[in-house]
């Protein structure tokens, strides 16, 4: 088949256009971040993934994303549940902000987040008085990641409850089942793989987070410090190589939730995941 | 659209603890930023009005309509290819148009640094002819291209898949050229992937902070962005102007999210 603009002709020439166009944008920069990650040699790049810092840093980044993915997993789930299912006042209002954190730079994200908790301001000072710092500490951090990904667990959720029948939940709740027993029995099942759909999106950007954390994260090296944001400070310090193994470490974790993420949207049967 | 009853029962409760979850996390916020620009109010003016930040603005803004074009064109071109032709090799580059998505900024910065920067692949022969394009406005504009890419194309695709190709064997049948069936059928029919395609890609660029910022260097008045400009406006403590600049952006980002909720429905 071929409908290209025109001909067959047409058809090789827009698919050279568009391969050209990725290859040079995309494929050559992320090659040559790849190599560089490893020109140096195995012994190198141990070295640069294997610098405490740096492993504190991929640790931080990596637990805090497991427990923004389980936070925004319940969060998301509960919030697709009550749009879908609820005529609540203020429905498309809610809807709207699920969406605001998609359209909001992330770096404003992190300035939100500093201009509520920030040590100038009567809350942040209050926070800090009583030993419990959200800016530019772990609250702050996961603050921020809940942000940036809200829209990820509701969305995932959403479009697979719309096809749910309530009449299920219904018949459990009359048939005299407790409200636990219809959610882990009846209304949880049919959602999980939306349910970790979301929760691998939401993994792996809060693995990648950046503009909003270098805002309030602090990042004190070994305490509050992301791997991003510790990638920044390598090429700043001028150690390119040892910031781009990093960057393969995050790249390797990228590259294996892409997939995963996709496979089980296709299996949650959500067009848009 | 199904009726919906009135919560009751622990639905209010989930109700009650899903409002103060978003009340949380952005409402106060954004009312707590509103509030602090509210409350010193001319000097956050005289910041924005500051030489720096109206350059900032207009090379954020300059770059954003760059992206919109070019990215209309690649998306229309790029869907085209991905959703209608089978060859070998399309599922590479469809998981290449996604890549941007996968990739921290940081590393999409530091990608073009490694290839145009100091000791990067490019640099002997841009050197040669004397072209500058990392710490220069070509390496932002090349850094927010990278990360706009898949947008436009992933919403025209979605529209194209759905459409199918009938209208454009009709016109074909009526005698119809290619072009005459491209310009007068496909294009109209793309046209909501496009606004939505294009309302997504100026929310990223406008936003895009962590690629700049690695592979423009965020120098005042000449590859400082609006974010890169809070960004400085942070480190050297002005308030007023970080938070100023917040709230511009913010109040873009709203103003953006209306049309996608319009053309959504």
């Amino acid at each position: 088949m071929n409908h290209g603009p025109p001909g067959r002709l047409g058809t090789l020439a827009l698919r050279g256009g568009v391969t050209a166009w990725v290859t040079a944008l995309v494929a050559v920069p992320v090659l040559v971040l790849a190599w560089r990650g490893i020109a140096e040699g195995p012994a190198a790049f141990w070295a640069a993934i294997s610098d405490p810092a740096a492993v504190d840093a991929l640790w931080l980044s990596g637990w805090t994303a497991a427990v923004a993915a389980v936070l925004n997993a319940i969060a998301g789930t509960a919030l697709a549940w009550v749009l879908v299912r609820w005529d609540v006042p203020g429905r498309r209002a809610i809807g709207a902000l699920v969406d605001l954190p998609l359209a909001i730079p992330t770096l404003v994200a992190g300035v939100l987040i500093i201009a509520l908790f920030g040590p100038q301001t009567p809350i942040g000072h209050w926070l800090v008085g009583i030993g419990f710092p959200v800016a530019f500490a772990k609250p702050g951090i996961f603050l921020a990641l809940l942000f940036v990904t809200l829209p990820f667990g509701v969305r995932a959720v959403e479009p697979v409850l719309e096809e749910l029948d309530p009449a299920e939940e219904e018949a459990s709740y009359t048939l005299g089942a407790t409200p636990f027993y219809t959610l882990t029995r009846v209304l949880l099942p049919p959602l999980f793989p939306a349910i970790a759909a979301g929760a691998v999106q939401t993994f792996a950007r809060s693995v990648a987070e950046f503009g909003s954390l270098a805002a309030v994260s602090g990042n004190i090296p070994h305490r509050t410090l992301v791997a991003p944001v510790y990638v920044l400070g390598e090429v700043e310090a001028g150690n390119p190589a040892g910031a781009a193994a990093v960057s393969l470490v995050l790249l390797a974790i990228a590259l294996t939730l892409q997939p995963l993420g996709a496979a089980l949207a296709r299996r949650a049967g959500a067009r848009r995941a | 659209m199904r009726s919906r009853r009135r919560p009751t029962g622990p639905a209010r409760v989930v109700f009650a603890a899903v409002v103060a979850w978003l009340a949380l996390l952005l409402v106060v916020p954004l009312g707590a930023l509103a509030l602090s620009v509210a409350g010193s109010f001319s000097a956050v003016v005289a910041a924005l009005t500051s030489a720096e930040a109206l350059h900032a603005i207009g090379l954020s803004v300059g770059v954003a309509a760059v992206c919109i074009v070019a990215n209309g064109i690649f998306g229309v071109a790029g869907a085209l290819v991905l959703v209608r032709q089978r060859f070998a090799g399309r599922r590479l580059l469809d998981a290449l148009v996604e890549l941007p998505l996968a990739l921290s900024p940081v590393m999409t910065g530091l990608a073009f640094l490694l290839v145009f920067g100091r000791n990067g692949l490019l640099h002997p022969a841009l050197d040669a002819v004397g072209l500058q394009v990392a710490f220069a406005w070509p390496a932002v504009l090349l850094a927010t291209l990278f990360v706009t890419l898949p947008f436009t194309l992933r919403e025209v695709a979605l529209v194209l898949e759905e459409l199918g190709d009938s209208e454009e064997q009709a016109a074909a049948t009526l005698g119809a050229t290619g072009w005459q069936t491209f310009w007068r059928v496909t294009l109209p029919n793309l046209r909501s992937g496009l606004v939505i395609g294009t309302t997504l890609t100026s929310a990223r660029a406008l936003g895009e902070f962590g690629a700049v910022l690695v592979v423009g260097g965020g120098i005042a008045n000449r590859t400082q962005t609006a974010t890169t400009f809070i960004h400085s406006a942070i480190e050297e403590r002005q308030e007023p102007a970080a938070y100023g600049m917040a709230l511009l952006l913010a109040s873009v980002a709203v103003a953006l999210l209306f049309v996608l909720q319009r053309d959504r429905e």
